[in-house]
């Protein structure tokens, strides 16, 4: 029998039961191929269907949901005809599957060894010293640290990348002839990403497995795939090479996700970095927080963020970059006071601020608005969006009834949502609707510096490019300062003048954002660039090749002085980088760096040969 | 990592001790400090100022409160809970019998309930949303929005009256035979157990749910994991500790279950002793049944909660 | 006309949300308990027949009890005596639980800690014990009675009242009120207080059913409500021997309780469940 497709969907139908009887489409008439050895991505934003369609390929509907029509046929076997038993032997030895998030896919009771083997051995398909010698090779392959012991430990002692890995090995230890991968690197920051893709990538291609990726982020799919599939609402918009679809693509849709990966650097030139104080409307020096006992000079024992010093120009944004754990939203929550500083100065348009925000003036409050996160958690369920938006104007302006009225239609024009959302409640709103929603009730305050934490990061693409446009807009026609803190590289570009990088609670820079790709930078600024991934093909093996280190140690905080940076660095100085307080660079154009090295060494990282081998990871 | 456990678990052994002191004090507080003259209520009629006087006196009323609480104290310690207002026999002499009549009940319901809960409670949370996942949250749902006596009324009219199979009473003195005896238990430890059950059954449904739909039972169905594998391999572990709780907290249901029971039933235990002491305000007796229901209730919780933190895998979490 | 179309509509059940369903339901208990005695045909302690434990009649609709008594007359007043007790005691613990569990979110940790010592105290008294020790040194007096009952479950309301408000105020709705400015009060009451309102009316209607519970086992155990009074455990009690000729005198206080406490409780089933 001719196995050119190993995966052949035809006019795949999946169904949704609600509770009262009637049902919900969710996957419509969607057909698919993929051939032996082949990589196919499954693209998509949220709800476009593609988690359920790959669960389909191992014959595994979600409670609640059916296929009701259709064909699949994986390896020969006709998927949806199967008996419980065939399914279970089909499972997790012809195909199998790495899941989103690790961190829960792997059951917390059990040791890693007896969850990664557990396939061979439900199979029958070796002994347990065959399955316990196939795991130690599969970690080796997966560049995991001491392969010969990590199998003991338990989930909750390893980071989310190695449990990625991890859950890649276990989905390989039966040898199938295909792989599911869904989404395994979105959880994780963009350094460990980097390293996991080029994991998966060799292990993948050295075995030859057929393999279907699931996937919101085009860059990867350059990086990994074939073939590519871009679903919307549970239906196919287009298919084809993957480099015909990032390179020519067709599908209006299609287009518009394109776009929104190569968000254009901003066209207008950076707000100049030194700016006379008077022209700054935000300025921290030497700002520490923490928590724990005292030290002999009253300041706090373990600190989330240490000797932050950092500066807004008037009508300018900032960037703050870092991954997660490094003290950006502490950041935030510092600056608008709820998280009050142990020592150090915030000094706002020229005053000076108090640490609590209960002792701040109402003016101060009122020019410094904060818009966080999650948009589904920042507007009050209870409350029609109009009277969020008003209980701001009557608060800060002491307008009421008609006048707030009017004023909050101002603002929805400003956001750009029609006025019949005043009588909406959240719950009512597309996940980007209540991000201007939130915008709105920021703007409402007339503020002087919007803190934007990480306001993108739950919105699907396209989404989150028109939030930045809107951004950049506001900024143009009322002259506000930002404070952006996001993990997103593209977006920094994309909306700000200056960018400050944070490691485990450390300014190690702070510079101007488009000069980020050229010129001297912090080696972590240069890693955290180099692992941003690009969406042109052979972006992975380029980036891995600068690289001298892998499986970097988790961020684990120095206490005793020295560069935090020292264990992970790749142009560290033993006997000078670990000691002592870390010297301060200011180069001619104002850009401020925390590093031993001259200016010279780092400005041509290719020079400097990395001074000593990395150590092995220790926990 | 186990010197860590055992500290949590003498740290919540610390907390069920300051519960029972909390215990100790306000029975003495309410029984002891609040109502009105003791003397006054034994002597009744023949109250005399000098033989009130008197009898303060022997009581030690007369002496301030932290002394008479100390006292109290130091006689239960010693097993000396003091005489029976009523019958002036001493309380341990009165409570023994009861006790061990009590222990039979509560033992024999536990042995039946447990297991039979288990096993339902189980099936209803993997046929979940089945015919018989409904019979059973509309029966249990039933029952623990019942009543007990009502429970207890209906089964003595049912069996009992009706069909007449077993007897409306308990009366344990007449046991000569092994079928006698399961005669004279049937009615009580029945309708005590399914009291006991039906909370059980909820409680353990929804936790075996909890675990059910956690993500990497999901993965295990998509490695191909077989069901009983799933069962006992992946879920169990996890359920251990929530089980644990449940099936305590539901224990409890039955230790108010025993008080109704044991009346209706006319059952000689320690329950009904109680009852008839707090009609009769006998106070000493009523303290020494209070402290010994909430000993065995605050030791069935705390034992729960040590189980649940040994099953917790390897020191997970804060 | 359309107006007249969506009070109709209004009017079928399931278009009500669960919560009016709730109210619904514990509103025609209230009305019942207040008003079903005016309706009653005889004084509740009035003997009327020499027949005891006479069937269902024309005379009594609902037959007699074991003295004679009319027995519809005196299920009106066991209802209205049962309700009301309940309804006072749940509405003590719950606005004491609820209070607390708040206000322990705001004020400083010595509070909370003080407030939860004293409620895992009450906690661990199984609650029939608590009420025979609280009933044998105040009485049975209708006050002691409700403030038993109310003492009783303040804990449960503290603990569920507690949980949702932290989960609450862990809300970034709230982190921007707080960054706003906001006084305390504003805070409680207009931004946590109106997303409590489902499950914390759950958790009332939960309260009201042991209460009902509890009271009935008391009374039926002689140390409840005291005569000349009536509620349905006492009812019951008092009618225990109609049990061996089968007589609606103790099966109508029965199915009566029943159809109180389940009935609340699948109405509260069904909104956790959706």
């Amino acid at each position: 029998m001719s196995r050119a497709h190993m995966i052949s969907v035809r006019n795949l139908d999946i169904v949704g039961h609600r509770p009262d009887g009637g049902t919900v489409p969710i996957v419509r008439d969607v057909s698919l191929e993929v051939r032996e050895g082949q990589m196919l991505a499954l693209i998509g934003e949220s709800g476009s269907g593609k988690t359920t369609i790959a669960l389909s390929l191992l014959g595994h509907v979600r409670p609640g949901c059916t296929i009701s029509g259709g064909q699949i046929t994986v390896a020969g076997h006709d998927v949806t005809s199967m008996t419980r038993h065939e399914l279970r032997g089909f499972r997790g030895r012809t195909i199998s599957y790495v899941a989103q998030n690790a961190g829960t896919a792997f059951n917390p009771a059990l040791s890693i060894a007896q969850q990664v083997i557990e396939p061979a051995r439900v199979h029958w398909a070796m002994t347990r010293q065959q399955a316990e010698r196939k795991m130690i090779d599969l970690f080796r392959a997966l560049a995991l640290p001491e392969p010969e012991t990590i199998g003991a430990r338990y989930p909750y002692q390893l980071s989310g990348g190695q449990l990625q890995r991890l859950m890649a090995a276990m989905a390989l230890i039966t040898d199938p002839e295909i792989v599911v991968f869904d989404e395994p690197t979105t959880a994780l920051d963009v350094t460990t990403q980097i390293e996991v893709l080029a994991a998966f990538r060799t292990v993948l291609a050295d075995r030859g497995i057929t393999g279907v990726y699931v996937t919101h982020d085009l860059a990867i799919v350059a990086q990994i795939a074939d073939h590519a599939v871009v679903l919307r609402h549970g239906q196919v918009r287009e298919s084809g090479t993957v480099a015909r679809i990032l390179g020519n693509p067709q599908d209006e849709y299609t287009r518009e996700l394109v776009a929104a990966c190569r968000i254009p650097p901003r066209a207008t030139p950076c707000a100049p970095m030194a700016s006379a104080r008077e022209d700054r409307v935000l300025d921290l020096s030497d700002v520490i927080v923490g928590y724990g006992n005292r030290t002999a000079e009253g300041l706090p024992e373990r600190r989330i963020l240490d000797h932050i010093s950092l500066s807004v120009p008037r009508g300018s944004t900032l960037g703050i970059i870092g991954e997660s754990g490094c003290g950006k939203s502490t950041l935030a929550r510092t600056i608008s006071g709820l998280q009050p500083w142990a020592a150090g100065q915030v000094v706002f348009r020229g005053q000076a601020l108090a640490p609590a925000v209960a002792d701040r003036t109402r003016e101060q409050r009122r020019r410094l608005q904060i818009v966080a996160q999650n948009a589904d958690l920042v507007l009050n369920p209870a409350w029609r969006i109009g009277a969020t938006i008003e209980r701001v104007l009557t608060f800060f302006h002491g307008m009421k009834g008609a006048e707030a009225r009017a004023e909050a239609m101002r603002l929805l024009d400003m956001v750009r949502l029609p006025h019949a959302l005043l009588e909406r409640y959240p719950a009512e709103l597309s996940g980007g609707q209540k991000q201007r929603v939130n915008f709105a009730r920021a703007l409402a305050a007339r503020p002087d510096l919007v803190l934007c934490d990480e306001i993108t990061a739950a919105l699907d693409p396209v989404v989150a490019a028109a939030i930045l446009e809107l951004m950049a807009e506001l900024q143009e026609t009322l002259g506000i300062s930002y404070i952006f803190i996001t993990h997103d590289l593209h977006a920094v570009r994309a909306v700000c003048d200056q960018v400050a990088v944070l490691y485990a609670g450390h300014v190690v820079e702070q510079c101007d954002s488009q000069s980020l790709t050229a010129g001297a930078h912090h080696p972590y600024t240069r890693l955290l660039v180099s692992s941003v991934p690009e969406m042109r093909a052979g972006w992975l093996a380029d980036a891995m090749a600068l690289r001298h280190a892998e499986g970097a140690p988790a961020a684990q905080r120095r206490t005793d002085g020295g560069c935090q940076f020292f264990s992970r660095c790749d142009m560290r100085m033993p006997g000078q980088c670990d000691r002592g307080p870390v010297p301060v660079h200011t180069l001619p154009d104002g850009a401020r760096i925390a590093c031993y090295r001259s200016c010279a060494d780092l400005a041509f990282p290719g020079g400097v040969a990395p001074a000593v081998p990395l150590p092995s990871y220790e926990s | 990592m186990n010197a860590r456990l055992a500290r949590l678990v003498l740290r919540r052994i610390g907390a069920a001790l300051c519960s029972l002191l909390f215990v100790v004090v306000a029975i003495f507080a309410l029984t002891a400090a609040l109502p009105g003259d003791v003397a006054d209520m034994l002597l009744g009629q023949n109250a005399t100022p000098d033989a009130t006087q008197a009898l303060r006196h022997a009581l030690h009323l007369d002496q301030p409160l932290w002394l008479r609480f100390m006292h109290w104290c130091g006689g239960m310690l010693h097993g000396n809970a003091g005489n029976s207002l009523l019958t002036g026999r001493p309380v341990s002499e009165m409570l023994a019998p009861r006790l061990y009549n009590s222990l039979l009940l509560a033992g024999a319901t536990t042995l039946v309930a447990v297991p039979l809960a288990l096993v339902l409670g189980l099936a209803c949370a993997t046929w979940r949303d089945s015919v018989f996942d409904r019979v059973m949250t509309v029966l249990t749902l039933g029952i623990v929005s019942v009543p007990a006596f009502l429970i207890a009324t209906v089964s003595v009219f049912v069996f009992a009256v009706q069909f007449r199979v077993v007897p409306a009473l308990s009366d344990i003195r007449s046991i000569h035979s092994v079928g006698q005896f399961f005669l004279t238990f049937a009615m009580p430890v029945a309708t005590l157990a399914s009291i006991t059950m039906a909370q059980m059954i909820r409680m353990i449904r929804a936790c075996m749910i909890d675990v059910f739909s956690a993500p990497y039972m999901e993965m295990a169905v998509i490695k191909g994991v077989p069901p009983i594998r799933i069962m006992l391999h992946h879920a169990l572990p996890n359920a251990i500790g929530p089980v644990a709780n449940a099936i305590a907290l539901s224990l409890s249901s039955l230790l108010g279950g025993v008080v109704v029971i044991e009346t209706i039933f006319n059952y000689p235990g320690l329950a009904q002793l109680m009852v008839d002491s707090v009609m009769s305000r006998d106070v000493p007796i009523i303290q020494a049944c209070t402290l010994l229901f909430c000993m065995t209730y605050l030791f069935l919780t705390t034992l729960a909660d040590i189980v649940a933190l040994a099953s917790v895998p390897k020191g997970r979490g804060a | 006309m359309s107006g007249m179309a969506t009070g109709l509509r209004a009017l079928r059940l399931s278009a009500l949300t669960p919560a009016q369903r709730v109210m619904g339901l514990f509103g025609f208990w209230l009305v019942l308990a207040v008003c079903g005695p005016f309706f009653a045909p005889y004084a509740p302690g009035q003997i009327i027949d020499t027949e005891v434990f006479a069937p269902l009649s024309h005379r009594h609709w609902l037959g007699t009890d074991y003295l004679g008594r009319d027995l519809g007359s005196r299920l009106l007043y066991a209802v209205r005596y049962t309700v009301l007790i309940c309804t006072l005691s749940t509405a003590f613990s719950c606005g004491c639980g609820v209070l607390l569990g708040i206000a322990t979110t705001a004020t400083p940790a010595w509070v909370e800690q003080i407030a939860g010592r004293l409620m895992d105290g009450i906690l661990s008294i199984p609650s029939l014990l608590c009420a025979l020790l609280v009933i044998a040194a105040f009485g049975d007096s209708l006050l002691a009675l409700v403030l038993t009952l109310g003492v009783i479950y303040t804990p449960g309301a503290y603990r569920t009242s507690r949980a949702l408000a932290l989960r609450i105020a862990r809300m970034d709705y709230i982190t921007v009120a707080v960054a706003r400015g906001e006084g305390a009060l504003f805070i409680i009451w207009r931004e946590i207080l109106p997303n409590m309102r489902g499950p914390l009316l759950a958790d009332v209607g939960l309260r009201f059913i042991y209460a009902v519970l509890l009271l009935s086992n008391l009374s039926f155990l002689g140390l409840g409500v005291q005569p000349p009074l009536v509620d349905l455990g006492s009812l019951v009690r008092e009618n225990v021997l109609g049990l061996v000729y089968g007589s609606g005198a103790v099966i109508l206080p029965t199915i009566v309780i029943g159809v109180l406490t389940v009935g609340i409780n699948l109405v509260l089933d069904g909104t956790s469940r959706r």
